[in-house]
């Protein structure tokens, strides 16, 4: 009887905080995105470099592709960038950025002094595209398979963990099945 | 004193004359009014805390102008919700509706209010039963008894 005064509160307390230990190790900015396994919002933008040239989603159908959303102002944009670049370096998927809410001679020098991950940017300037793709903090990463469907989102910088556990295996099984 | 108290209000009252008003998008009151309505049952995704009425985040202020647009072309409250959900989720919404992933945010407070209450009911109930069907033994009974006669000999 004393004994399960004593010890019905060190469990209560035990229970709770094991419970909010959990919840620290929870990133509240991990929004589940409702664009999984949905066809990737269709947008026709200007190319960062070439302002009379245009991409579409549409024309990387067929391929599995990377979608990064970047931008020259953005603080964690430079953290992934050496993870970004080297990715696309290794030739494993292919790269689109997606320039949000920059100017574009900012974003250009940007590419210029840190390097060019990306084979073409799509050039955002009033955030409109960032809107149908639920961006809300950049960067954020977009894996699109060959039908054009999101097949995973990553919100906030690309680090060597996420590409070696969730992308590389992703982009082949992706290549692999279809 | 007075003077001072004076210049002082002249002051406070001439920094809110300067601050400028945030100019509506859309100068039409009602569509404003049903504007804002909206973005105060909306959550902004930069601030997880505020509504994007109360938020002036960079995101916060493009949904704003969004929202406008989209009430101007004439697309009611609902659709414009819907837009929203689809590209950012459920948790855009400060309402959000009852699903199978919403079930512990809707009623898991109930249910530990309910185990609080029951908790509370069974230590009750058992702590009567203890002090109800235990008579004292024969030493309480004379302890009890050696009380009462002590009390009733300083009367």
């Amino acid at each position: 009887m004393l004994r399960a005064r004593f010890l019905i509160p060190a469990a209560i307390f035990i229970l709770l905080v094991v419970v909010l230990g959990i919840g620290l190790t929870l990133d509240p900015r991990e929004v589940p995105s409702p664009l999984i396994d949905k066809p990737a919002p269709p947008f026709n933008l200007t190319q960062l470099d070439h302002p009379d040239k245009t991409i579409s989603q549409k024309d990387m159908l067929g391929k599995v592709w990377m979608l990064n959303v970047w931008a020259s102002w953005c603080v964690s944009c430079r953290e992934e960038h050496p993870t970004v670049l080297a990715l696309a370096r290794s030739g494993v998927v292919p790269v689109i950025g997606l320039n949000y809410k920059d100017e574009r001679a900012d974003g250009l020098a940007w590419l210029a002094r840190l390097g060019n991950p990306y084979q073409i940017s799509a050039y955002d300037h009033d955030g409109r595209v960032g809107i149908d793709y639920g961006v809300y903090g950049v960067p954020e990463t977009y894996i699109i398979d060959k039908a054009g469907v999101i097949r995973y989102k990553r919100i906030g910088a690309v680090t060597p963990e996420v590409v070696r556990d969730k992308i590389l295996p992703l982009v082949k099984e992706l290549n692999g099945n279809a | 004193m007075r003077k001072l108290l004076v210049l002082l209000l002249g002051l406070i009252l001439a920094g809110t004359a300067l601050a400028k008003e945030a100019t509506p998008a859309v100068p039409d009151p009602a569509l404003e009014k049903r504007a804002v309505k909206l973005e105060e049952q909306l959550r902004c995704l930069v601030c997880q805390n505020q509504t994007i009425a109360d938020s002036h985040a960079e995101l916060a202020m493009d949904l704003k102008k969004e929202i406008r647009e989209k009430l101007k072309a004439g697309m009611s409250e609902d659709q414009i919700t819907q837009f929203l959900v689809a590209r950012y989720g459920d948790f855009v919404l400060y309402n959000p509706p009852v699903k199978a992933t919403t079930v512990p945010l809707w009623f898991g407070p109930f249910a530990l209010l309910f185990i609080a209450v029951a908790g509370l009911f069974y230590y009750l109930l058992r702590r009567r039963h203890a002090t109800a069907q235990q008579p004292l033994s024969e030493a309480e009974q004379a302890r009890v008894q050696a009380l009462l006669d002590a009390s009733g000999e300083r009367k």
